[in-house]
């Protein structure tokens, strides 16, 4: 099976989504996995600032804010 | 110990009976706190950590949680009930410590209402680790935590492994405790997304900065012109009145009371017991009551990393993030824990840029109160233009900085906490906390600020010094020589600084002037000692030199615009 990924920020807004890879070294995988943020991890992008600011997106329930270049470093699968 | 924001200070505040400043938002507490909690044997000392997401601390602020660490005896490791699963791998990355630990599953009211099901004596069993529910808030759980204290134990069986390891085991335990349910969307959650889409939520963001400073303008003027004027006038101008007849002419009447023979305005007398003691409790107080009650509400509602979203592209370009917010509402009611609450930021760049800028372009709360008693009279438009400058400044230099500092600009990462509704009892806990910390700090300075101005008009070096700057202040400010009472003033006490301003009979363009200055050149000592400790010497003097610089820049720009060349 081919997978379809896309960058976080690029998904449509209140689609679930399944984490298939993070795009970056040991510092950003670990920041971002103590937030829940890790492969398989059902995702939510809640909102997206305009001018290429953060998004915002749900992770069990819980709302986290992130920068652009970080979410584009995060590759996911929308799940249907 | 715990993640951020799990509500740690509350459990820390309900154990020790000590009061810390506890809100709704991730870095609230950005230093440790220390007290003491009585046993039926001994009393023991409990300290109330930051909060971190992992042992590999992010920031200076989780640093300081994992150097704790070293000196427990036993970890009292809070957990948010509601986010068991992302709360537990610290706990597991404490367990591999083997530091004898107690679990504390906090805000467990809040799982009945999003649906959360955790069997705590299953997980208990399985870590073998005494685990307690909380509510913090209402002190339920609190008296068995304490008990469970005696029974804080090491589980040995749990080995370091790495972080997959870790999720491996959080993902079994969490399938044997907790159950979820769906909930519907409730009102909390249509609040939230309008509150953090751009389209609603910045016009609601400019609707509730807005209406929370009217309301302080609106409740601060009120409390004067009906509580604490009245009060002056009629209660304590007598006991003013025959305590000024029997000191007579002397030095210590000037000291006390202002000029022998002249009618006593508690505004402009220049005594420690008229002017010392009207502008901290008649003048500033009465906005500092205002402020810090809008302040908690936005806290505890968990509106400020929503607003910090809504600004973070605005604070990228200004070589910082979104949280820095945080920084500037803090210094608004005063600049010290707006200085300390930088720690939250990553670099020292972020720091740096965060901290220069919150002394030179965020009055506090106390020169804000003066301001608007001394400028507010002359209208609204002169004030609007005071603040249209500094908020100018504040980006202006920020992107001077951004391209200039050295270093790097990591991008916002940012847990946003559901909103709750903050506690009136919370409120005016906190709102009371401050306001005592505010008169304990700010009237002695006050008195020692009126006791010098006196003795250095006494023995004439006011005098010298204003002649001596006088064609100065003139030619480069448009300001008379007496100015610069205000300026040596404000590095103790802004407020009083501004209050000198009043006998000098300026014009508004003149005050615009004064206060501006005195808002940009050096930050109050009490700030001042806190930049040290977080900047350190070198940086502290590059940051000095931007102040002045600006104040000197500023200063002469604004009296070239307001009032034409010399």
């Amino acid at each position: 099976m081919i997978k379809n990924l896309l960058q976080l920020d690029k998904i449509p807004l209140k689609k679930f989504v399944s984490v298939q890879e993070i795009n970056g070294g040991y510092g950003l995988i670990q920041k971002l996995q103590v937030m829940g943020i890790r492969k398989g991890q059902h995702i939510q992008l809640t909102s997206k600032q305009p001018f290429r600011g953060p998004i915002t997106i749900k992770v069990n329930g819980r709302e986290i804010t992130l920068g652009r270049g970080m979410a584009k470093k995060i590759l996911v699968e929308v799940i249907d | 110990m715990g993640n951020p924001n799990v509500g740690k200070s509350v459990v820390f505040s309900r154990l020790t009976g000590a009061n810390v400043i506890a809100s709704n938002y991730p870095g609230t507490t950005v230093d440790f706190s220390k007290g003491r909690l009585k046993l039926e044997k001994e009393i023991v000392e409990i300290i109330d950590a930051p909060g971190t997401y992992s042992l590999e601390p992010q920031n200076k602020a989780e640093e300081v949680a994992t150097k704790m660490l070293d000196e427990a005896d036993i970890v009292i490791n809070v957990l948010d009930a509601t986010n068991l699963e992302r709360n537990l791998y610290l706990t597991l990355e404490l367990l591999e410590k083997h530091v004898p630990m107690v679990i504390v599953l906090n805000l467990w009211d809040e799982t009945k209402h999003v649906g959360i099901t955790i069997d705590y004596e299953q997980l208990q069993h399985l870590i073998k680790i005494p685990v307690i529910p909380t509510v913090a808030l209402t002190g339920e759980g609190i008296k068995q935590l304490v008990s469970s204290l005696d029974h804080a134990a090491v589980n040995e069986e749990i080995k370091p492994t790495s972080h997959e390891g870790r999720w491996i085991e959080i993902g079994t335990l969490i399938k044997k405790v907790e159950k979820v349910e769906h909930k519907h969307h409730t009102f909390r959650d249509r609040l939230a997304d309008i509150t953090i889409n751009p389209f609603t939520g910045i016009p609601f963001s400019i609707l509730i900065i807005f209406v929370s400073f009217w309301l302080v303008r609106q409740i601060g003027e009120t409390l004067i012109t009906y509580l604490f004027n009245p009060i002056f006038e009629i209660y304590y101008r007598p006991v003013i009145t025959s305590l000024s007849e029997f000191i007579g002419d002397n030095i210590w009447y000037t000291i006390f009371i202002g000029t022998y023979g002249e009618e006593i305005i508690f505004e402009e007398s220049l005594g420690m017991l008229t002017t010392g003691l009207y502008v901290p409790i008649a003048m500033v107080l009465p906005y500092i009551i205002a402020f810090y009650f809008m302040l908690s509400i936005l806290e505890d509602s968990g509106y400020m990393p929503r607003l910090a979203t809504l600004v973070d592209n605005i604070f990228h370009k200004l070589g910082m993030h979104g949280h820095a917010i945080i920084s500037v509402f803090l210094g608004f009611g005063c600049n010290v824990p707006g200085a300390l609450s930088t720690r939250a930021l990553e670099t020292r760049k972020q720091r740096f840029i965060s901290a220069t800028l919150l002394s030179i372009a965020v009055p506090c709360m106390a020169q804000t109160a003066m301001v608007f008693g001394v400028l507010g009279r002359f209208g609204v438009l002169y004030l609007a233009l005071v603040f249209l400058i500094l908020v100018s400044l504040y980006m202006f230099l920020g992107i001077i900085m951004n391209h200039y500092v050295k270093g790097s600009s990591p991008e916002i990462f940012l847990e946003v906490p559901p909103y709750r509704r903050p506690s009136i009892k919370a409120l005016v806990k906190k709102t009371w906390m401050r306001i005592r910390w505010f008169l304990r700090e700010a009237i002695p300075f006050l008195f020692l600020g009126v006791f010098l101005i006196n003795i250095l008009y006494h023995i004439g070096i006011m005098q010298a010094i204003s002649s001596l700057f006088s064609p100065f202040m003139n030619t480069l400010f448009g300001l008379p020589g007496e100015a610069t009472t205000a300026l040596v003033i404000g590095f103790l006490r802004k407020d009083l600084a501004v209050g000198t301003l009043i006998p000098l009979q300026l014009s508004a363009f003149q005050l615009v002037i004064a206060v501006t200055m005195l808002t940009i050149y050096f930050p109050c000592v009490a700030t001042f000692s806190v930049l040290l400790r977080e900047l350190g010497i070198k940086d502290l003097i590059k940051s000095t030199m931007i102040m002045i610089a600006t104040a000197l820049s500023i200063g002469v720009l604004l009296r070239v615009i307001l009032l034409g060349l010399p």
